[in-house]
């Protein structure tokens, strides 16, 4: 089998990118590479990875300004001929801003950030993020670390994602339930990822990257990281 | 029109450092070199109270490389690798715009780290605020938090621990004590010494503007209920910019384009300039008209005093200017060549053509004053050391109080705010351990443990027992994860200097920590010194805080506090010696603190340390805590908590152990620790223990449902979670 390629896209102010490239290459044992957002062509590549971060500080909106990117045109090309895009946390959300996903992402309702342990429940395992994730694993444990991460697409585009099956996770507690105590950032139904029609684009608010040693408190996000490499 | 002696008064000088600062140069000087000597002689940059003390702490040690004099001290961890790490204080701008002074706080110890070539792996904060229900206290303690977490989440630096105490003492003067470490091969080690004759002095990062105009100044005096008028002075951050500054600085290195560098923090330009030419024992030529401006018509004093936030000065080799300002282009970070470095020794500048500035280093950083400021008979501290009563109370009553404060009660609601994962490296985040613990490495040196303590209570009745205890906490703390401690840095934070009472409290606080420094063998690489903190003429009780940091060989090994079983083995190990004296219990409910608080027994506290290494190395343990504020029943109650109220405990208070009830369970001391592993390492740990001379004492087992210290506490854990609830 030969060796998947990530390309881990690096925006001013992305501060996941070294944790994104341990988890890929060190942990994984996939090839990664970074990309500056000022290049204009990606290095041939299996996956795009948009990691986490504040890019340009968030100062407009956050992921608002990362989309304007000279790379990002490239990053457009390559969703659109069927590669595999995942944005993590502010990637998620310069992925919304690019349009290669549906939905907003708005202020946390506490009005703070927020980071910690959280529970997610994979809701299909038929997708190329989620293909290694066990069948017996009801939820994941992995991190957030966000401001602004509360999912609010207008009613009608919610009702299209959950039709049509595009959710993929959500904040659940320990019973595997979306409560209204398991949600931490008020996001509606509870979603904390979502993809795009064709399957091809990813966007989540936790960090597998973070998750991915008991060292660290959970191994839980190599089952994303390994359902991408399976999935080349 | 105002003359220069006017300009210096205005400036916070005396007239006779005026005087002095004339005979030095040896003639009249300009208006610039008056905001130059103003800047540097002030309390905040000079230390010339605190200096003549400073001195005696002890700075050498097997893992020293850089001591204190540099951005900051820097030790070796083994296998090639070192830390960089410091503390400051941002006491003053933080009181007045919580938000922007702490953020900024955080800003300036970034840089402070990465000037030394380490890239920051950690931060932690030592935050202290007034009575919780002081009505300015929320306002401060959340938009302290909000910058802290602004600033540090963004540049992607985890926050990974502190502490955080309220405390009426602190109403109208907070401390905001910021801490960052990072790592770095042995090659990369870059320090402030500027050096070789003509290279480039190229200033980077944003442009100044008028903003932070004598911040130096401003926490070199007291406030006097006009804090509301020196919002001008503080700074505003920008952690985007900071970003963009910390990789491109770290790519400059990298590319070897770096001679030497510093930040501009305090007295910006002025310092660094002046510092960096000191130290390397050059001069500099400088073209004020060349500095970025952010607006116009500023002027060249302004330039001088402005601390504009996210600034640098680098030397670069001669020649290689465009290769750095390449790099920095690339980065987006503003940069231009200033100046260059001179064979005299001399600092000048030039303003529109004319020379405003011409003085030697060596008169403004190397003869700046010095005071030998009185201190008062050791009397006045006999007389706080007085015999208190403690009212009656319950011991329930006691506990509620105990645990209810925030200082005891879960810190979740600061540290959700950090990002304290950012780097997948946090082994031990906040709550979880008496220590921080940060993976460096997949072989030995694995991890850094790192912990910051002060104790105002104990301090205040004893200064040099405060100090000497706070070290011996703070490494006590990185020993309990397993860690063996290194070395400290710490912020002395004080009241005012020129009150004889204030200085005894500094120089004996500063002769306990010298005394614990030698003890425990932990030198101390640099620090901070916080004077005038007072408002409306009371100065604050003494609060030095020290942040020890120790190496643990494997993170796999590291010990948490948190009890997540039922069925482990509780016991308590270490100094048998408890009184009210400076406890929490005593601070909110009896009268006023009394009474003399135990100093650490170095030896017991050395085979202590040592005992808990050993015991984590061979992975007997399954969580242990130090029992310090709130005494026996905080410490149990706190690993109950930081199990997240999964597991009690059923603990019997022994027999013989002496001293009255109320004591035992709230009373405080050193160099104790509480231990929790499974039946099977009993005998081996109790023999480990032997071989320390030390004693355990079994309390008791964990268990599902209850918090019980038999016969004086019960509660479910339903009704413990509620009591936190605040």
């Amino acid at each position: 089998m030969k060796q998947p390629r990530f390309d881990i896209i690096q925006f001013p102010g992305t501060n996941c990118d070294r944790d994104t490239f341990r988890a890929v290459s060190v942990i994984a044992g996939a090839r990664a590479r970074f990309v500056f957002h000022k290049e204009r062509t990606l290095p041939p590549a299996d996956v795009v990875v948009l990691p986490g971060g504040f890019s340009y500080g968030d100062y407009l909106r956050s992921g608002a300004i990362a989309r304007f990117s000279p790379i990002m045109e490239d990053v457009v090309r390559f969703a659109q001929a069927g590669g595999i895009v995942v944005g993590i946390c502010n990637g998620f959300q310069v992925l919304l801003e690019a349009g290669l996903l549906k939905g907003a992402l708005i202020r946390n309702t506490s009005g703070v950030f927020i980071c910690k342990y959280v529970n997610v429940s994979v809701e299909r395992r038929d997708t190329a993020l989620t293909r290694a994730v066990p069948p017996d694993r009801r939820f994941l444990r992995i991190p957030i670390a966000h401001a602004d991460g509360n999912f609010q697409p207008p009613a009608d585009m919610l009702a299209e994602l959950e039709a049509k099956g595009l959710v993929l996770f959500r904040y659940v507690d320990e019973a595997g339930q979306p409560t209204g105590d398991a949600n931490p950032n008020g996001s509606a139904n509870n979603i904390a990822g979502i993809m795009n029609e064709a399957g091809n684009v990813f966007g989540l608010m936790p960090h597998p990257e973070r998750a991915d040693e008991a060292a660290l408190g959970s191994t839980d996000g190599q089952y994303l990281i390994e359902s991408l490499i399976r999935s080349v | 029109m105002m003359d220069t002696k006017d300009l210096a008064l205005k400036l916070g000088l005396t007239e006779e450092e005026f005087e002095r600062a004339v005979h030095l140069t040896g003639r009249e000087l300009t208006m610039e070199e008056v905001a130059v000597y103003s800047a540097m002689w002030n309390e905040h940059v000079s230390y010339k109270s605190s200096r003549r003390y400073l001195k005696t702490l002890p700075t050498r040690g097997e893992a020293v490389v850089l001591g204190p004099g540099e951005n900051s001290g820097v030790v070796s961890i083994g296998d090639g690798w070192l830390a960089a790490f410091k503390m400051e204080s941002h006491n003053h701008p933080s009181y007045i715009e919580p938000f922007q002074g702490a953020a900024t706080g955080v800003g300036g110890i970034l840089r402070d780290i990465f000037t030394m070539g380490a890239r920051p792996i950690a931060s932690m904060d030592s935050l202290r605020f007034g009575a919780v229900d002081h009505p300015k206290t929320q306002f401060l303690a959340s938009g302290v938090v909000h910058g802290i977490s602004a600033y540090g989440n963004c540049v992607g630096v985890p926050t990974v621990g502190g502490e955080l105490d309220f405390d009426p003492t602190y109403d109208g003067n907070i401390l905001v004590n910021v801490f960052t470490l990072g790592v770095m091969p042995k090659k990369r080690l870059f320090t402030a010494q500027a050096r070789g004759i003509g290279n480039a002095v190229i200033y980077m990062g944003s442009p100044t503007g008028r903003d932070g105009i004598g911040g130096a100044i401003m926490a070199s005096h007291t406030f006097e209920g006009d804090s509301e008028g020196k919002k001008p002075t503080v700074q505003a951050g920008d952690p985007f910019m900071e970003k963009l500054i910390m990789e491109a600085t770290l790519e400059l290195m990298e590319a070897g384009l770096v001679q030497a560098v510093q930040d501009m923090g305090a007295a910006g330009l002025t310092c660094s300039t002046f510092e960096m030419a000191h130290k390397g024992g050059v001069g500099m030529a400088i073209d004020l008209n060349n500095v970025p401006k952010r607006v116009e018509g500023i002027s060249a004093i302004e330039l001088l005093l402005s601390e504009s936030q996210e600034r640098m000065l680098v030397v670069s080799p001669k020649g290689r200017e465009a290769e750095v300002l390449g790099i920095l282009e690339k980065w987006g970070v503003p940069a231009a060549v200033i100046g260059h470095i001179q064979d005299e020794q001399v600092v000048s500048m030039t303003w529109k053509g004319r020379e405003v500035v011409r003085l030697s280093p060596d008169w403004v950083v190397g003869d700046a004053p010095l005071y030998n400021r009185p201190t008062a008979d050791p009397l006045v501290l006999a007389k706080r050391r007085a015999p208190v009563d403690m009212p009656e109370i319950t011991a329930n009553e006691a506990f509620e109080a105990v645990v209810s404060h925030p200082s005891i009660r879960s810190g979740a609601w600061v540290w959700q705010q950090y990002d304290h994962m950012v780097g997948a490296a946090t082994v031990l985040p906040p709550g979880e351990g008496d220590a921080a613990v940060v993976r460096v490495n997949e072989k030995a040196p694995g991890g850094l443990a790192m912990s910051v303590d002060g104790d105002q209570d104990v301090t205040w009745l004893d200064p040099q027992t405060g100090g000497y205890n706070c070290v011996a906490e703070s490494a006590l703390n990185c020993a309990v994860t397993g860690a063996k401690p290194i070395a400290l840095t710490n912020c002395l934070n004080f009241g005012n200097p020129e009150k004889p009472e204030v200085m005894l409290e500094f120089a004996q606080a500063v002769k306990g920590i010298a005394r614990a420094c030698t003890d425990f063998h932990i030198p101390v690489t640099g620090g901070n010194v916080s004077l005038y903190n007072e408002s409306n003429g009371v100065s604050i009780k003494p609060t030095p805080t020290i942040a020890v940091v120790g190496v643990l060989d494997d993170v796999a090994d590291a010990v948490p506090m948190a009890i997540r079983d039922k069925d482990l083995r509780l016991a308590m190990v270490g100094d048998e010696r408890r009184t009210m004296a400076g406890s929490l219990l005593q601070r909110l409910k009896a009268p006023h603190l009394g009474g003399t608080p135990v100093q650490a027994n170095p030896e017991l506290h050395n085979n202590l340390m040592h005992f808990l290494q050993a015991a984590a190395s061979r992975h007997m343990l399954a969580a242990a805590h130090d029992i310090s504020k709130g005494g026996l029943a905080a410490a149990l109650f706190e690993m109950v908590q930081a199990g997240g109220f999964r597991y009690g405990l059923k603990a019997t208070l022994p027999g013989g152990m002496g001293g009255p009830p109320m004591v035992q369970l709230f009373g405080e001391g050193p160099s104790r620790v509480i231990i929790t592993y499974y039946l099977e390492y009993e005998n081996a740990l109790f023999d480990l223990a032997t071989q320390f001379k030390l004693d355990p004492v079994f309390l008791g087992e964990t268990m599902a449902d209850l918090f019980i210290i038999e016969p004086f506490l019960s509660y479910t854990l339903q009704e413990l979670t509620v009591l936190t609830k605040g």
